[in-house]
């Protein structure tokens, strides 16, 4: 059958239509390159995923105060995320009742109401209309009261993590975060007092790639000996044992997880550092006494299995379907949108605990950048090889398979550098797609 | 009493321009040891974040905040041919202009500039354009000019379409 799967990963199209395909008898489970080329499915993703599951928004940190507002894209739609003078976080359609128009246009500030230049129509905070100048011209049965601004379908929070959902009949949000609560609630253990807030300053660019590659390559850590090459070097410059443990790709052996609806992480030991609290050469000497510190808050706090899980292990999450929570050298929440079929928008925060003092937030941003960020020491590599896949798939009717079969064979655990936690997201993908219950 | 020295009138312009011009042209020919040797001990390289450009890196992520130590390990990547990102390397052109001293911070001097920085990459037909200023901070030391502090700041909004920053700006 020339339209089968095959271990030379040749073919003459798809397999019986199927994009994703598991055989577990004989162990392969391959994606159909068409999913990161075809503008009909990602038109698909838009409306079956999208425009269904819980789409990252912001964070409350970032509106602290009423009258605070922050602009944002969430599933493409222009939103306003902000604190509405009662105190209440909104997410509002960024666009005017009367024809359309995106009414706030800054990144981020703080005001009294929204206003479209276009007419003059004004909105308050929470969305209500304020003011349509010369409203007496309007016909009797006009509804001023009802011309505010269309908040999204749902808005719903856990810790502090804000997410909206276009479909109003979705299951409640922290029904769908399933097992990934119990990894965001790793990250938020930071804080002494569980408040974590996202840090000034914020990455922005574009990926000539599909979005699913940043998916995959989020939670990957088989690429990370090749893809990051110089950074362990950078590393091992600076005195981090990098050595790879006994029979491991890597210096520890990690895991790649299952969490549920999509949801996904791998889960390592450390050895590259963290901030909370684990020091390693690169901080310098005089760091030590502090990361102690930390670490002995941690113990008494969370007592010494909890402040171990904390400290000694890094994780990366990723939400389906694009929010990824990196918490290695440093924490990153970034968040990627599909624009084309290759192309993505990153949008990329640092996220510290609020108690921090001015040495640990100046050492959290320092590690932060030896690794992530467009101008860190890994990512611009995941970005080349991200791009150089999709430039790869302008054969992909000729070479259309890509392998994800790593680790197959073992039932017990999955390593990070498997692709068992890979393989979680493809099957929640290829559910949704085909319409199969969440 | 003596009056004290006013360090930003211990160099031209001409001398400032000549300076940027070099170290453009290093930079532009991936002389990148030879560029390090332009630098003071203890310099510093910084790319705030598009949204923050008057921001300080010890409370604002940015896309570079790197001391020498750092910097001289950005380098070693750089010229390591396992730096993905830049393999083969950019095809950079740096027009450098608007340069002016601006003033004195003890015995630095202040220099702006404006950069448009034209990079070609390979199966790339479009360059991608880096436009911003530079505030640096000068030395004079008794090897001539050096930089004690670098900073390039894009005016983009957002990173956007130039996408990694992996080059030095």
């Amino acid at each position: 059958m020339l339209d089968k799967p095959t271990q030379n990963g040749r073919s003459n199209g798809s397999y019986d239509g199927k994009l994703v395909v598991e055989d577990l008898e004989n162990l392969t489970f391959q994606v159909h390159r068409k999913v990161f080329v075809e503008p009909d499915i990602l038109e698909q993703e838009n409306r079956a995923i999208f425009d269904k599951c819980w789409i990252y928004v912001g964070h409350a940190s970032e509106i602290r105060n009423p009258g605070d507002f922050r602009t944002r894209h969430v599933a493409g739609r222009p939103v306003i995320f902000c604190r509405d003078r009662q105190g209440n976080v909104r997410a509002l359609f960024n666009v005017c009742r009367h024809r359309g128009a995106v009414v706030c246009r800054e990144r981020e500030g703080n005001t009294r109401q929204f206003y479209c230049i276009y007419h003059g129509w004004s909105y308050n905070t929470d969305g209500s209309i304020k003011g349509i100048p010369g409203d007496d011209a309007y016909p009797p049965n006009f509804n001023k009261k009802g011309m505010g601004l269309v908040p999204v379908p749902r808005l719903e929070h856990y810790k502090d993590f804000y997410f909206a959902n276009l479909d109003p009949d979705a299951p409640d949000l922290h029904t769908y975060l399933a097992g990934a609560k119990d990894y965001i609630d790793l990250v938020v253990d930071q804080s002494p007092s569980g408040r974590m807030e996202i840090i000034s300053g914020v990455q922005e660019y574009d990926m000539k790639a599909n979005w699913k590659l940043l998916v995959e390559n989020s939670v990957d850590d088989y690429h990370l000996v090749s893809t990051h090459a110089t950074w362990l070097n950078y590393m091992r410059n600076s005195g981090v044992n990098v050595t790879p443990a006994k029979g491991h790709m890597l210096p520890t052996k990690g895991f790649g997880k299952d969490l549920g609806n999509g949801h996904l992480t791998t889960d390592n030991p450390n050895y590259r550092g963290r901030p909370v609290a684990r020091w390693i050469s690169v901080y310098g000497e005089d760091a030590k006494a502090d990361i102690d510190a930390i670490r002995n808050e941690l113990v008494e706090r969370l007592g010494e299995a909890r402040a171990a899980r904390v400290a000694d292990t890094n994780r990366n999450l990723c939400i389906f379907p694009n929010l990824v929570i990196n918490d290695g050298s440093s924490v990153t929440v970034r968040n990627f949108t599909p624009v084309a079929p290759n192309l993505m928008k990153v949008t990329a925060w640092a996220l510290g605990p609020v108690e921090e003092t001015e040495a640990q937030r100046a050492r959290r941003l320092h590690a932060f950048l030896t690794f992530y960020g467009p101008g860190g020491f890994a990512t611009p590599d995941d970005v080349a090889a991200l791009e150089l896949a999709q430039q790869g798939y302008a054969a992909w009717r000729e070479v259309p398979w890509t392998d994800l079969s790593r680790g197959m064979g073992n039932s017990q655990e999955q390593l990070a550098t498997d692709e068992g936690h890979l393989r979680v997201f493809w099957r929640k993908w290829d559910s949704m797609m085909s319409g199969a219950p969440a | 009493m003596t009056k004290p020295i006013d360090h930003a009138s211990t160099v031209t312009r001409d001398e400032v321009e000549d300076f940027l011009y070099h170290e453009a042209d290093l930079l532009d020919r991936w002389k990148l040891d030879d560029w390090l040797g332009l630098l003071t001990d203890d310099a510093s390289y910084y790319v705030p974040p598009n949204d923050k450009p008057e921001g300080d890196h010890r409370f604002t992520l940015f896309t570079v905040a790197d001391d020498i130590v750092r910097l001289r390990e950005r380098i070693i990547r750089l010229k390591d041919p396992n730096c993905h990102a830049e393999f083969p390397p950019s095809r950079t052109r740096r027009m450098i202009s608007n340069v002016r001293i601006t003033g004195t911070e003890g015995d630095l001097i202040l220099v702006s500039a404006n950069f448009a920085i034209y990079r070609y990459r390979r199966n790339e037909t479009v360059p991608r354009l880096f436009v911003g200023c530079y505030r640096h901070k000068f030395k004079l030391t008794d090897a001539g000019l050096k930089i004690h502090e670098r900073r390039a700041i894009l005016d983009a909004e957002e990173l956007g379409a130039m996408g990694a920053v992996s080059f030095l700006l």
